[in-house]
This record gives C-alpha cells, structure tokens and sequence, in this order.
C-alpha cells in the first residue's frame, strides 16, 4: 500500500529521517551503563575472529576468549550427573532408557512431580519450585553446620545477576541528596556499577588493599561512607566474596567487621558468594555471610539485613549457558519481601532448565549413590584443575619483570598489576584510550590473546591491571601466560 | 489521569551533588561527615521498609499472579491439609500456561532439546536423525560446544539465522536480516528491554506509552518501574474489541498535554481480549504510527494461535513492508514472539526473540551493551526457540508426527475456544465476545447494585468480589478484569481455555451456576 495521497505535507513536515528513538533520545541511564566483560575490546575479538575466518593473516592462529568467567567455553566438560537429570526431565521418555542410571531417574520423576502438569514447559511460581528452594534450603543448613534457612526466603533466579538487580532495585529510593547510595569494591565485577547507572543510583566505591592481597579494610569503608554522605544516601554494602577480579578470599574476621560496620551505619548488605565453591589457596576458607552472621547472635543475627547471591554459572558445575541462581534474603521486612514476590511474578519465573541444574548441584549425588563415584571424580577433577591453573598464573605473572599478581585465593581470575611506561601512558591518552586498554588492545592485536583492561573493573588512580581468565585449557595456559609476558616486556621496552 | 499527573509533578530530575558539594577542607569535610546523621540506632527500624524502598517498584501490580492468585495457593494449601470446601480442586484459569493443564510438549522439540542438553544421546538408537542433525548444528554454534557456556548476548549467531529465515518465510519472502533479531528470556524481557531504553525525559517531556485497554499487564507493571507515562486507548468492546484509529487519536492528543507520546504498542492476536485485528486495521495503525512518529511494539507471540476460519495474522513486519518504502523504511517497530505460547506451550524454558526494524545503529549497540550486562538469554530456551522456527519440514522422518501432534494441539484450543465462547454466551449476565485467537476469555460480566455495594463494603473492585466469590465458592481461579483495564463502569474476567475439553466444560459450567446464583444472591 503506497503513502496514501495528501499525505505529502505529512511527509514534509514530519522530518522523516529523524527517528524516534536515537541516543539523544533514548533512557540517558542506559547511555551511561558500561560492562567491560563484554565491552569494547570484546567487539574487537569478534571482529578479529571474523577476519582469521575469512583467511586474512595475523601473528596468531586463534582469539583467546579469556575475558570471561565460562569455564565450558574453554572445554570444561559438564559434570555428567546434572546433564543426566536434565535430560530426563526434558524428555521424559528416557525414564525407560537402560543408558541412564536409577538415581538420575530418581531425582527427575522427583521434580517433575513437583512441576506443573509434570513438565518442565510449564512456568513454575516467580520465586522457582516449592521443591527445588526446600532443597536450596537444605542445602544452605549443611553448608553452614546446621543453621536453620527457610525455603521461603529463597529466590530462584535467572543467574544471580538478575537477583542482584531485583535487590538494587527495590533499594533505590529517594532524589537529589537522598538518593540511594551503594557502597560496592573497588575493583568490581562491573555488573554492580552497570545496575546502578541503569538505576540511577549513587555508586560509592571503596577500595580494596593490592598490598595486603586485596584485604577489605573497615577504614576504607568508613571513609567511604562518610564522603557518600555528603551527597546521597548509602543504603547498601555490596561484597564479592570470593572476589572478582580480585580473586581473595576474605577471613572470618574480616566478615564479621563487615557485618558489624553494616549493622552500626545502617547498611543492607549484599553477599555476592558465586564462587564459594572455588577457594584454591591453602589456608583460605570460604565462610558464607549468612553463618557468620547468625553466629555473631543478636542483635546482628536477628536485624541485620543480607542477601546471599549463588550461581551454577561457576562453581564446578560452570552451567553459565543455563542461567540458574538464588539468592536467600536474611531479616527482610516482611512488606519488603512481598514486594519482592510481586516484582519477580511480572517476569513470571526463571528457566526451568536452570532450576534443575541448581537443583542438583545443591543436592548431588551421596556417598550410597551409583552415581557418586563419578560425580565426585568429576567435581574434583575439575577443582583440582583450577587450583592449578590458579596457581600456575601467579607463579608465571610474579617471574615477569613489571608484572605483580596477587595470589588467586579463589574465584576464577587473576588481576595482575601491570607497570607501564610513561609514554606508552601518553600515547594511550593521545588516543583517547584508558593505558591499560590501550595495553590489552595491543595485546589482542598481536597475540590474539583478549583479557579486560582493569579499567573496565575500577582500580586506584595511576595503576593499571588487567584481567584473565584461569580457564583456557592447561596445557595452553602456560604458553598463553608467558607469550603474555613477553608480550609486556616488549611492549615496555618500546615505550621505555 | 490522575495517576499521570501525579506521575507528572514527580518528574525525573538529574541526580546531582547535594547542597554541600566538594568545597571545603578536608578537615572541615572531615568534622561535618563525623556529624552527618546516621541511622537511629535507638529505635533500630530496618533499613528496607515499604516507606524507604523503590516507589516505582510498589507501584507495580500485576493481576496475572496478584492477590486472587495468592488466595488460590492459600486455598490449595487449605485442601491439602483436608479442609473441607464445596469442591475437591482448585482450577488455575489464571494464566497462560498450557502445559500446566495437560497440554503434551511437542517430541520433536523435546527430543532435540535432550540431545542437546546429553550429547551422549547422539549415538543412541532411540532419537530419529532429523533431531540429531539439528542438535549438532546448535551444539556446534555454542561455546565448548555446550548448552552450558554463555552464548553471544545477542544469542547464538545460528539461531539468530534460523528465525529470519523463520521469518522471511512467515512474511511470504519480506527479508528478514539476522543482525535485527535479539533473542530473549521470553517475550516479557525483549519488552522490557525496549522500553527501557525508550523511557526518557523529565515532567511534560516524560515518554508516554500508548497501550490497549484492556492489555496484558506486563505493559503497566513496567511503565509504572520505568516511570514512564501510561497512556491509554480503548478498544472496542461492540466491535469485537476491535481497534478504532480515532480512538488512538484520542488517546494522542490529551496525552500530548502531559506527557511525550514515543511509543504504541500493541497485542495481535490480543491478550486479554483474543481478537485477531484485520489487515486494514494494521495498516491504519502503522499509518498512524508514522504520523505521529511514534515507535511500534507489536506482540505478536500468540502469532499460531488464531482459530477463526475468518480470520488471519498479519505480522506488523509484512504489512508495514508491503505499505512501500516510505512506511518501511521509516517507522520503527519492534517484533516479539515466543516459546510460551502457539502450539508449543514450552512457557518454563523462557525463550523468545524480536525482529527490530529502522534502528538506528547507535541504538542497535546500546541495545547490544545493555543485554550484554545480564550475559545472554538462557541457552536452553534459545535452542527450544530454534525448533519452533527450523521445524520438520515434509520428507523428514519426525514430520508426520510432528505435524499430527501440532494440528491436535491447535485444532484443541480451536474447538475449547468455540466451546467457551458459545457456553458463556448463553448464560444471561453474561457476554463473550469471539475467541478469534490467543487463549483466552475475556467475558463482560453483569454485576447487580446489591453486589456491587458488597464489593465496595469488602474494598475491592466489584469484579475482584465477584472473582474472589467464585474462586471460594467453586475453586475455579480467574483474573478480573480491573486486572487488564477496562472502560469505566464494565465488569469482566479473563479465564483461559487452556483445561483439557473435559474438564473446561465442567469449569464452564460452574461458573454459568454460580454466576445464576450470584445474580438471584445480589439481586
């Protein structure tokens, strides 16, 4: 149907080139989110892979994607227990099949039983299956030595992304000087700061100590704290235990600092614990938020606010692709959690695949089980592995000149401190470009190893980091690492 | 309209330093912080109350899992624990979920969708290959060749290729491109995303999103978290709900007065009110939308679910290239569709896309860098999103089941539409418009004075008394309609035809004896 006739002053005065929705126009929050994981380096991957597809020649063979925490990307294998219950209850049909063993036929007929009509397909309710948060529950008291959690202060989400935004969002309130402020670490895993752009709520970094291996200091957190004051209202105290990028562990006493700081100054405390399963360094224990919390007794035990965030994205499931996660709210405001309820039902439920896999990983296989052995083969072949590239990185990073890594306690990443010569810093700003940037895109070009500048993650002003990923595969990692430092010593060199 | 202004007065202002600033000494800022108040700790409150949390967020309601819902799982628990009520079961005609009430999942997409998730299973004898084919394509489109890794935040690049294939075939040859398609954790997420990025402006200059009445109250919930303007266009309850042009004018023109009126979305087939819109109609809307520059949402995920011999989809993509480039190549629309619904029911595994036409490519990489935050949608539901849109095809081994079991699904809901609509017409107080498509039905229902008084004495709206009576008096559970909005002074409720024929007719049975009984009650 052609432009109806009378229409053309229409068009005239319509200016019809100019669309509606244009960055002048568009939500000015969403302009300002950035996500370095994801961001401009990763863009000139893609676009690198693309060319080595198309045949043009480089100084490598393949991108190494080590800028992500998907440890399944760089060939970590499922743990077979989890795909063989997901497997039946998508499909049931394999209830009759020989190839599967009677445990996982078990744990299906069990949740599917608790599914409507018995299927995956259906929506479950907003906070995940009644059956699945009872097992979350259980799962929450054996981890913490037998300290109550209830089911129905848990959450299932889609990844524990999506219910940190749900607790950010429901916290930010308040305009001008009462705008709500969250306290987050400095560096940080940048969904924090990306959340609080798009919320437009009042980020208050405080920073971690690279001298004492990323120790979180109360000091740092009350001055912190008491500038944020000056201009909004801190609210909220966000901690990535173990840390990313940092990679620490924190110590008992350290947490019950926290708490006790969140508590004196009025703070909900957020406990981002997605790496709880991945603690490598001897003598770093993980010590979950919510324990320590409720063995510090009243009054922190019964009126501090906390959520505990999980995932199966890392772990030694690393079902990233699945997007199963919880979060389990301690001492919120009854009207609060209603609240929460109905925000979740508006996006009706996470995936049910994801809930599975949580499922599972929070109720593996028992030592009586046939799948057991295997299962735990498995886990531990996959930790162990970790554990040794964790420690394989720092080694290699400390016996690089103007390299420093602080030891990889837990999570998945090192963040290595890199020195860089003046004028490369000159030339980075001739550029346009942050100097670490500057450092990993040349990087890329040359190697075609990608990690992410640590000015992606926030770092104290003048220093410059960088983050990779532990997870290519063991017998790259090494190869990887030193062509990286070599890499930097060249690159020092150059600009020396 | 006063939710509007009141909207209106609140604004959106630039978060900006408070009155203090940076300008003294430190020692001066120093002492000043040490003073500052902290929380009272004598009377220690939580810090997250309803007084202090997201005003946005209590705003939000959303009927589909509100309070009658909530009184509908208090009342199962109750029949759990042997309580004794005029019935044995509580019936969920709340919401759209048809695997809920029975409905069989397709094989073939179960079977690709296991393969997938247990790639042993490629080397056993029990799944056809047409299943494996498409399993190993995915998996070889898939980081570490596993549903397990992230995919690209835009989804996988292979399934992005196998919807605008999809779709170019829908449209009878329109070009889809698969750099315009996002897949999404349902529908509800590549909604919300687009508006989000919409939402713009501060006081009169606040965006206004125009939205049917009655809607589908993801629309309001977000709106009302965005704080953006919620403007409303009624459609035709006479005309079979039909959608009027000078309504939408209307609509237009007052909210011009308040507000910056940037987006229109629309539901076809609608949701609540199950009409499948002409040809004609899409065409005035899109005239319309490039009148008034505004940015088209068409949800279009019940797009399988049109059962009237006279009626067809549209797809807003085909009609508005069809219109000539002046149309095509301007208006912005935005194109959803999903795995919940069709004949696919596959609701739990959260999978969806939508087809984004005339973005301007800055807004496309915001879009990217905004999605990029949440990673990617779950791979599982891009992968069931896959098989819906790369069937069996004739010649292959899966087809004839497949097909068999598509037709039995849509040919039910067809037959359960019909049933519904004639049953509830023929109950006096009682007026059902057609069932054209989607899933629902969205009757007017006739509320005496004596109920309606009752109504206001319980506070509540009187179509929530009359739902919350049938649901204890039956265990029949449906959603009023002040739910979805309705013109002023009607009354109605959305219940689903999604129980198995059986027991739908039962259902509407007991809603026609309670409804009698509930007329002669408040007569």
């Amino acid at each position: 149907m052609a432009l109806r006739t009378g229409d053309h002053s229409q068009a005239a005065t319509n200016g019809l080139k100019e669309k509606v929705l244009t960055l002048d126009t568009m939500n000015p929050c969403v302009r300002k989110v950035e996500y370095a994981v994801r961001g401009p380096i990763v863009l000139r991957a893609l676009e690198l892979e693309q060319e080595l597809r198309q045949g043009v020649k480089k100084p490598f063979t393949e991108v190494i994607r080590a800028n992500i925490g998907d440890a399944q990307a760089m060939g970590q294998t499922p743990i077979t227990f989890l795909r063989q219950v997901l497997a039946l209850c998508v499909h049931p049909d394999l209830l009759n099949s020989p190839d599967f063993p009677d445990d996982a036929k078990r744990r299906a007929e069990r949740i599917l039983q608790a599914c409507g009509g018995h299927s995956l397909g259906a929506y479950s309710i907003s906070s995940g299956t009644q059956l699945i948060r009872e097992d979350v529950a259980r799962y929450i008291e054996r981890r913490d030595g037998g300290i109550p959690a209830d089911p129905n202060n848990i959450f299932l989400s889609t990844g524990a992304s999506d219910a940190i935004v749900t607790l950010l969002k429901l916290l930010v309130a308040g305009e001008g000087g009462t705008r709500t402020g969250v306290l987050i670490p400095i560096p940080q895993y940048p969904l924090y700061s990306a959340a609080l752009a798009e919320l437009n709520a009042v980020q208050v970094d405080y920073y971690l100590d690279e001298e004492r291996a990323w120790a979180l200091d109360v000091a740092e957190l009350r001055r912190a704290l008491l500038q944020a004051r000056d201009h909004c209202r801190p609210r909220a105290l966000c901690i990535i235990n173990p840390g990313n990028p940092t990679g620490q562990v924190q110590t008992r006493e350290c947490i019950e600092a926290v708490i006790r700081f969140a508590f004196e100054e009025g703070l909900f405390l957020l406990a981002d614990e997605v790496y709880q399963d991945n603690v490598y360094a001897e003598g770093s224990q993980f010590h979950s938020f919510k324990k320590v919390l409720t063995e510090m007794g009243p009054p922190y035990a019964t009126r501090q606010e906390l959520a505990s965030f999980h995932s199966v994205s890392k772990g030694y499931m690393g079902e990233c692709g699945f997007r199963g996660g919880y979060v389990e709210v301690v001492n919120m405001d009854a009207a609060v959690q209603q609240q929460m309820q109905k925000l979740r039902s508006v996006r009706l439920c996470p995936p049910t695949p994801g809930q599975v896999l949580l499922d599972v990983a929070v109720s593996p296989p028992a030592p009586s089980d046939p799948s057991f052995a295997q299962f735990q083969a498995e886990r531990r072949a996959v930790l162990a592995e970790l554990a040794a590239k964790a420690k394989l990185t720092e080694q290699v990073f400390n016996e690089a000149p103007g390299i420093r890594c602080n030891p990889v306690q837990g999570a998945m990443y090192s963040f290595p401190r890199v020195q860089l010569p003046p004028r490369a810093v000159q030339r980075a700003q001739e550029l346009g470009l942050a100097p670490d940037m500057f450092f990993c895109l040349r990087l890329l070009e040359e190697t075609g190893i990608c990690v992410v500048p640590g000015s992606g993650f926030g770092q104290r002003e003048g220093t410059y980091h960088f983050r990779m990923t532990i997870l290519p595969p063991m017998e790259k990692l090494r190869p990887l690492l030193e062509t990286l430092s070599q890499f930097h010593a060249k690159f020092t060199r150059e600009y020396s | 309209m006063q939710r509007a202004a009141a909207l209106v007065r609140r604004g959106c202002y630039p978060r900006t330093l408070g009155p203090w600033g940076r300008g003294q000494s430190s020692a001066a800022a120093e002492a000043s912080a040490v003073l500052k108040v902290r929380p009272e700790r004598s009377r220690r409150d939580r810090i997250l109350t309803l007084e202090s949390m997201n005003p946005q967020v209590k705003a939000v309601e959303y009927a589909v899992r509100g309070p009658i819902v909530l009184k509908a799982g208090e009342i199962e628990l109750e029949l759990q624990r042997g309580i004794k009520k005029p019935f044995t079961e509580v019936i969920r005609a709340n919401i759209g979920d048809a695997q809920a009430m029975g409905q069989q999942p397709i094989t073939f997409l179960r079977q690709v969708m296991a393969l997938c998730t247990y790639p042993n299973l490629l080397d056993s004898p029990s799944f056809p290959e047409d299943a494996k084919k498409r399993a190993r394509r995915i998996l070889q489109a898939c980081g570490g060749n596993s549903l397990g890794s992230y995919s690209a935040s835009q989804g996988v690049n292979c399934i992005r290729e196998d919807v605008a294939a999809y779709v170019t075939r829908r449209d009878g040859g329109v070009p889809a491109d698969p750099d315009n398609i996002y897949l999404t954790t349902g529908a509800s997420d590549g909604i919300s995303t687009i508006l989000k990025i919409l939402v713009s402006g501060g006081g009169k200059s606040r965006t206004g999103v125009m939205i049917p009445i009655p809607q589908y109250p993801l629309y309001s919930a977000v709106i009302s978290e965005l704080d953006a303007i919620q403007v409303n266009y009624y459609l035709d309850e006479d005309n079979c709900w039909a959608l009027n042009v000078n309504e939408l004018r209307r609509a237009v023109r007052e909210a011009k007065e308040h507000c910056d009126p940037k987006v229109l979305c629309i539901i076809n087939p609608g949701n609540p009110t199950g009409q499948v819109q002409s040809r004609k109609c899409i065409e005035d809307v899109i005239h319309f939308a490039w009148e008034e520059k505004l940015f088209l949402l068409a949800d279009e995920v019940y797009q399988d679910n049109v059962y009237s011999p006279d009626c067809r989809f549209h797809s807003f993509k085909k009609v508005l290239y069809e219109m000539g480039p002046e149309y095509s190549s301007n208006v912005e629309l935005a194109s959803f569709h999903s795995t919940s619904k069709g004949y696919m029911g596959e609701c739990g595994y959260r999978g969806g896309y939508m087809e984004v036409i005339n973005l301007h490519p800055e807004i496309k990489g915001q879009l990217v860098k905004l999605l990029s935050v949440r990673l990617c949608p779950p791979v599982s539901g891009q992968a069931a999103m896959d098989i819906v849109v790369n069937p069996p095809v004739p010649g292959e081994e899966s087809f004839e089941q497949f097909s068999r079991e598509k037709e039995s699904v849509l040919g039910n809901l067809a037959r359960k539409a019909k049933l519904t609509e004639d049953l509830f017409n023929q109950v006096p107080g009682i007026h059902c418009n057609p069932l054209q498509g989607a899933m629902y039905a969205f009757p007017r229902i006739f509320i005496p004075a004596k109920a309606m008084e009752a109504a206001q004495a319980h506070k509540m709206a009187p179509d929530m008394f009359y739902c919350m009576k049938l649901l204890e008096e039956t265990g029949i559970c449906v959603v009023p309609g002040s739910g979805f909005g309705q013109r002023e002074g009607t009354y109605h409720f959305r219940m689903t035809i999604l129980p198995p024929v059986e027991k739908l007719k039962t259902v509407l049975q007991k809603v026609k004896d309670f409804h009698i009984k509930f007329l002669e009650k408040y007569a």
